[in-house]
């Protein structure tokens, strides 16, 4: 049996496959799918300092090989996140790392503060990609000063794993990457989604009620390995990638571009079951191809002609 | 109550064209049906089609525990509907069910089942559950034009039903809230259970709630996941934005802003 466990900022997980926050809830709605204990891990759904009731209908816009969505954070706090679901789900058998979010610097630091007091929670990832709140979300993303100071300001109040989410809706992703490993990033996660538009010809309107949205699924994977490649050469941190992976094989292109872990995004919408059906299937590509430990496949791309 | 959520690969068993707009597929299922109930729905997965990346979601037409067999009424809208409309008797079909509340059962023998479109697919499971609660309600079910009138004898096994057609190429002439059934001064119907298009449902909750007829409406959002993860599919209730995936599809017109 191949060796699937990783080692990621000095935390061990079982196996490289994780599940994308906003794609997986907080872990229990896939408790009738799966076994949730033989994922690595699950970054559940954002948490912002307040509660948020998200953008007005229609979020969601159907494309080629990808969706669309402006769903805006829509989540009841970080209060009730402590007292409420925390609870819940502190107990399953695998990490639970949170997916912070806010509009003002203060407001990201206040949300990792009170994440840092909850025993069971090794890691927060830092969304500073989300494409579709009008204040903050992918605004820190975009300039890296700005990426830099609010992954300093976090940094300081959050003792634990931090990780930084990345937007790929910019020039150089290397130099956010760098930014927020400036400003004390010990992993970096990427990419977020790409901001889209869809129209509707017939009615000449736009279908999403944003008119932009966030773009995911198999149409942004290239753009996806592409950026992990690129942070896997500029920074020394570990990356855990995510963006369209669909089945094993696409996950184990992340891991030769560079992550040491991957998430499953989209495609849990698609089969609930999927996130499992990656590990067993890393499993038998590492057997086939003689692998003992997966983290062999790590930036293992082979680029010399 | 939240039921056991499944993914399995059915089998068509038969395929039933009613028009040219909308096919019925009887699904049986491998094993033993789970509970299921009136109101809840299917997401369905649409194989090899780049366009059409995500499942699709179909009430459940109605439910045979003895051959273990679903149905579902698909209406052609676009190429994912299309595909599935030309599943042939002996292909399989990937379902995520059941999925979604249900109709609540009512505290009356005067039901009323409204439906118009493809919106008429809950209501023949809801006929069929009612029967077996020794209730015939009143079935309306609003059509474009008589080519369209389908299903009428199955209906018909469990309650009076009463056909109106755009045109009037078949019964009354109309949008269903222009039925004779809704011009009396008082209604007959103390609960009314309706599904369809969203002005069509909102006609229907306005006559409802004039009569103060407690009245349920199943509504049909955009959906990515079904289970209640992207939260794409919200519509604002008296609790704020509710995924009519979860808390839904069925919902009292009282917690709704409809006015």
């Amino acid at each position: 049996m191949p060796d699937l466990s990783v080692h990621i900022a000095g935390m061990h997980f079982k196996n490289p496959v994780t599940t994308a926050s906003g794609t997986f809830g907080y872990g229990d709605e896939f408790l009738d799918f799966i076994d949730l204990e033989r994922l690595g891990g699950i970054f559940v759904k954002a948490v912002t300092g307040k509660n948020r009731d998200g953008n007005t209908y229609p979020r969601m816009a159907e494309t080629s090989s990808g969706m669309l969505n402006s769903v805006g954070l829509q989540n009841k706090g970080v209060d009730h996140f402590c007292r409420e679901i925390y609870p819940r789900i502190k107990n399953f058998n695998t990490h639970i790392i949170v997916n912070v979010s806010g509009s003002t610097i203060e407001e990201y630091a206040e949300v990792a503060g009170r994440i840092n007091e909850l025993e069971k929670i090794p890691a927060i990832e830092l969304n500073i990609s989300c494409p579709n709140v009008k204040l903050g979300g992918m605004a820190f993303g975009t300039v890296p000063a700005m990426a830099a100071e609010v992954t300093a300001a976090v940094r300081k109040v959050y003792k634990k794993v931090l990780m930084v989410k990345l937007s790929p809706n910019v020039t150089s992703i290397t130099d956010l990457a760098k930014a927020a490993v400036d400003g004390g990033a010990d992993v970096i996660t990427l990419i977020n989604t790409l901001l889209g538009m869809a129209i509707d010809a017939e009615r000449r309107r736009p279908v999403l009620s944003t008119i932009t949205g966030g773009l995911s699924g198999p149409a942004i994977k290239p753009i996806a390995l592409r950026m992990v490649w690129q942070v896997h050469k500029a920074v020394r941190v570990p990356i855990i990638g995510l963006g369209g992976i669909m089945n094993s094989t696409d996950a184990i292109e992340f891991m030769l571009a560079g992550a040491s872990a991957v998430q499953v995004g989209t495609a849990n919408f698609i089969d609930p079951a999927i996130s499992v059906k990656i590990v067993d299937g890393i499993a038998s590509y590492m057997e086939r191809h003689k692998i003992k430990e997966v983290s062999e496949l790590v930036g293992a791309l082979r680029t010399e002609l | 109550m939240e039921l056991k959520k499944i993914v399995q690969d059915l089998r068509v068993t038969e395929v039933n064209r009613l028009n040219k707009r909308h096919v019925v597929l009887e699904l049986l299922a491998p094993e033993k049906f789970p509970l299921i109930l009136p109101g809840q729905f299917v997401q369905a997965r649409v194989e090899d089609s780049p366009s059409t990346f995500l499942r699709r979601p179909f009430s459940i037409h109605s439910v045979d525990y003895k051959k273990n067999t679903l149905r579902l009424l698909i209406q052609i809208k676009g190429p994912g509907t299309r595909h599935l409309s030309e599943l042939q008797t002996g292909d399989h079909l990937n379902l995520i069910y059941p999925l979604g509340n249900s109709f609540s059962l009512p505290f009356t023998k005067d039901v009323l089942l409204v439906g118009g479109g493809c919106g008429v697919a809950p209501l023949l499971f809801m006929a069929q559950f009612l029967s077996q609660h020794n209730i015939r309600p009143t079935i309306l079910l609003g059509f474009r034009t008589s080519e369209e009138v389908s299903e009428i004898e199955t209906y018909s096994a469990f309650g009076k039903v009463l056909v109106m057609t755009d045109d009037g190429t078949e019964g009354e002439k109309g949008l269903v809230v222009d039925h004779s059934v809704f011009q009396r001064e008082r209604l007959e119907f103390k609960k009314i259970y309706c599904c369809g298009p969203d002005a069509m449902m909102k006609a229907v909750a306005k006559i409802a709630r004039m009569h103060k007829t407690d009245c349920e409406v199943s509504l049909e959002n955009t959906m990515a996941c079904g289970f209640g993860v992207c939260l794409c599919c919200i519509t604002p209730t008296d609790k704020g934005n509710e995924r009519v995936c979860v808390e839904g599809p069925v919902f009292n017109i009282k917690r709704l802003p409809w006015r």
